[in-house]
């Protein structure tokens, strides 16, 4: 079942074109790996995903039914989720802060509203618990590590009822035991039926968790394929131009 | 890395975890109270209390603690709004000027004689103006909150000046009797600035641990990156913060006027020194992200002792900035030993 849909999508920055004509179908519950060299125009693609900026043509359509983004608020609104790179967190606050940041609870007498800390607690640990990350909602996340930290970053996603999630170098910064633990965090949001963009530029982690690779090279996509007829050697080649498409 | 070589890491991993655990335990209620800045100047502050107590036979006198309490919370009041800017991570060197500027307001109107509603209501309205333009300055134009306040650290002294021609004021029109009994009076033996003070504590405290407000002063302070992208309104935070601590500067300016009975255009000099001196004394980073109410409250009070003890223990007062600017140097000094110890 196609959930989303880029058509035929180029985005001009001047006189740079930054995509040529990329098409692009996202499936519930299915990670596609979206690979690239730098300057590729992964990142380009996934800002248009992420509703940063619109393509200057070409459609995106969620469910079969178009839709424009304008602000990556729109995006949210429409069950787009992003964990950026530098997982933009908050080093002094609690993770359950963190993941209720800019939507706290809040329990109200009358007009006075107070924050809803302990229902804040109980549902980050709950999240927590769906996801089996070992991450305790009070701990500052300042005291955390790599993989807890992108633990905290997903269950920010988890809070609104997201389709798709896009993950930007999610195991780019962290130890192997933490890698280990994303990896089997990102099947876990397969399984509850997710769309997954997977960007990453370490080879290992799309072959052990992605369902489908898409290559990109200069702006123009060279390979869309299921990850079991491909090989890391294949993608290589791909990406630097070795082999010219698949 | 190959995934043959991750792969068996894995598989080790559960034999592996306790070892590879990067939890920290669960925090004892003593080391959280060990980790806080407020409890160690606290402490100090306790200490110094005790040995004035018994080290001079004037320290401990009513006389002498209804002048100290009175004395610090002149700062402590504007402390409370520096904390609230410092914990985004900015700073507001404009405080002083203001204190200054909105006595001098409240001066001028209630010496034309208008009450002291109208002369009250005219000053913290300047003052909400003046912070609300930093604000507008640092959040919109994205100019360094350092600029912008030492800008209006002279622009805000220089309209007091304008404002009164540089004249002292000291009679205050019909509710002159109101404005001294405001500043300089007491309730229930209490300072009446103390009790202003002890409430705008309580207020702050609030709102920085059960608002959505808080919150996002806090986040604001950790990673204006992060908060952006989580929806945080940051450049309304930010002009509150700067609104805030120019409402505490005003505040303070009407009770100050009302203990000394006139206004001159040197009122408040120099005071943002002893104002972010105390906020940080009292656990706020000059890097954002933290800060309480309660530390400002205590730094105030450190500060004023050390200044206090000095006068009584006969010390020359020109080593004053000596001592209270080597406690700020100690206080931030015990704060960074601290943080390598915990460091990960």
């Amino acid at each position: 079942m196609q959930l989303f849909e880029l058509r035929n999508i180029s985005k001009n920055f001047g006189a740079i074109q930054a995509l040529a004509n990329v098409s692009v179908t996202l499936e519930r519950g299915q990670v596609v790996g979206l690979m690239g060299d730098n300057g590729a125009g992964k990142s380009t693609l996934v800002k248009i995903i992420a509703g940063n900026f619109p393509p200057t043509h070409g459609t995106l359509a969620i469910d079969g039914r178009p839709i424009t983004f304008h602000k990556p608020i729109e995006a949210r609104e429409a069950g787009v989720e992003i964990v950026y790179q530098d997982l933009a967190l908050c080093d002094n606050l609690t993770a359950a802060a963190n993941v209720f940041l800019g939507r706290e609870l809040r329990i109200g007498f009358g007009p006075l509203h107070v924050l809803d800390h302990g229902g804040m607690v109980r549902r980050t640990a709950l999240l927590f618990q769906e996801l089996k990350a070992e991450t305790r909602p009070r701990d500052l996340v300042r005291r955390m590590s790599g993989g807890q930290r992108q633990a905290v970053a997903i269950a920010r996603t988890r809070l609104s009822d997201a389709k798709i999630l896009l993950m930007d170098e999610p195991t780019a910064a962290i130890s192997v035991r933490q890698v280990t633990e994303v990896l089997n965090l990102i099947r876990r949001l397969r399984e509850q039926g997710l769309a997954i963009v997977l960007v990453s530029h370490r080879m290992p982690d799309v072959f052990s968790v992605a369902d489908r690779i898409v290559v990109l090279r200069r702006g123009r996509k060279v390979a869309d394929k299921s990850i079991a007829n491909s090989t890391p050697e294949e993608v290589t080649g791909l990406i630097t131009g070795a082999i010219d498409g698949a | 890395m190959g995934p043959e070589i991750r792969d068996a890491l894995a598989s080790e991993a559960p034999a592996l975890r306790p070892l590879l655990r990067s939890n920290p335990p669960a925090e004892s209620p003593l080391s959280w109270l060990l980790s806080r800045q407020t409890f160690w100047v606290f402490l100090v502050t306790v200490i110094a209390f005790v040995v004035l107590t018994l080290a001079t036979d004037s320290f401990a006198t009513q006389q002498n603690l209804f002048n100290v309490t009175r004395n610090f919370a002149f700062v402590a009041i504007i402390a409370l709004g520096m904390t609230a800017v410092i914990i985004t991570g900015g700073i507001d060197l404009s405080v002083g000027s203001l204190v200054c500027l909105t006595g001098m307001v409240l001066g001028v109107v209630m010496n034309a004689g208008f009450g002291i509603w109208a002369g009250a209501g005219a000053g913290l309205l300047v003052a909400l103006a003046v912070g609300a333009i930093n604000g507008l300055l640092i959040a919109y134009v994205g100019m360094p909150p350092f600029v912008v306040t030492l800008g209006m650290l002279a622009i805000a002294r220089s309209l007091a000046m304008v404002a009164s021609n540089n004249r002292m004021i000291y009679t205050f029109g019909p509710d002159q009797a109101d404005l001294l009994r405001l500043g300089g009076g007491t309730t229930l033996g209490i300072a009446n600035p103390v009790i202003v003070l002890v409430v705008l504590t309580l207020v702050t405290g609030y709102l920085f641990r059960w608002t959505q407000w808080g919150r996002h002063v806090f986040a604001v302070g950790g990673n204006e990156q992060a908060a952006m992208l989580a929806g945080v309104p940051v450049r309304w935070i930010k002009i509150s913060v700067y609104m805030i601590a120019a409402l505490t500067a005003g505040i303070t300016g009407v009770l100050e006027v009302g203990w000394l009975g006139a206004v001159t255009t040197n009122l408040g000099q120099s005071m943002e020194l002893a104002v972010i001196a105390a906020a940080v004394i009292g656990g706020a980073h000059l890097s954002g992200g933290t800060g309480t109410a309660l530390g400002a409250v205590i730094g105030a009070a450190l500060i004023e002792i050390i200044r206090n003890s000095l006068l009584l223990l006969g010390v020359d007062a020109f080593w004053q900035g000596t001592f209270v600017g080597s406690f700020i140097v100690l206080a931030v000094m015990f704060d960074r030993l601290r943080g390598w110890r915990f460091a990960d």
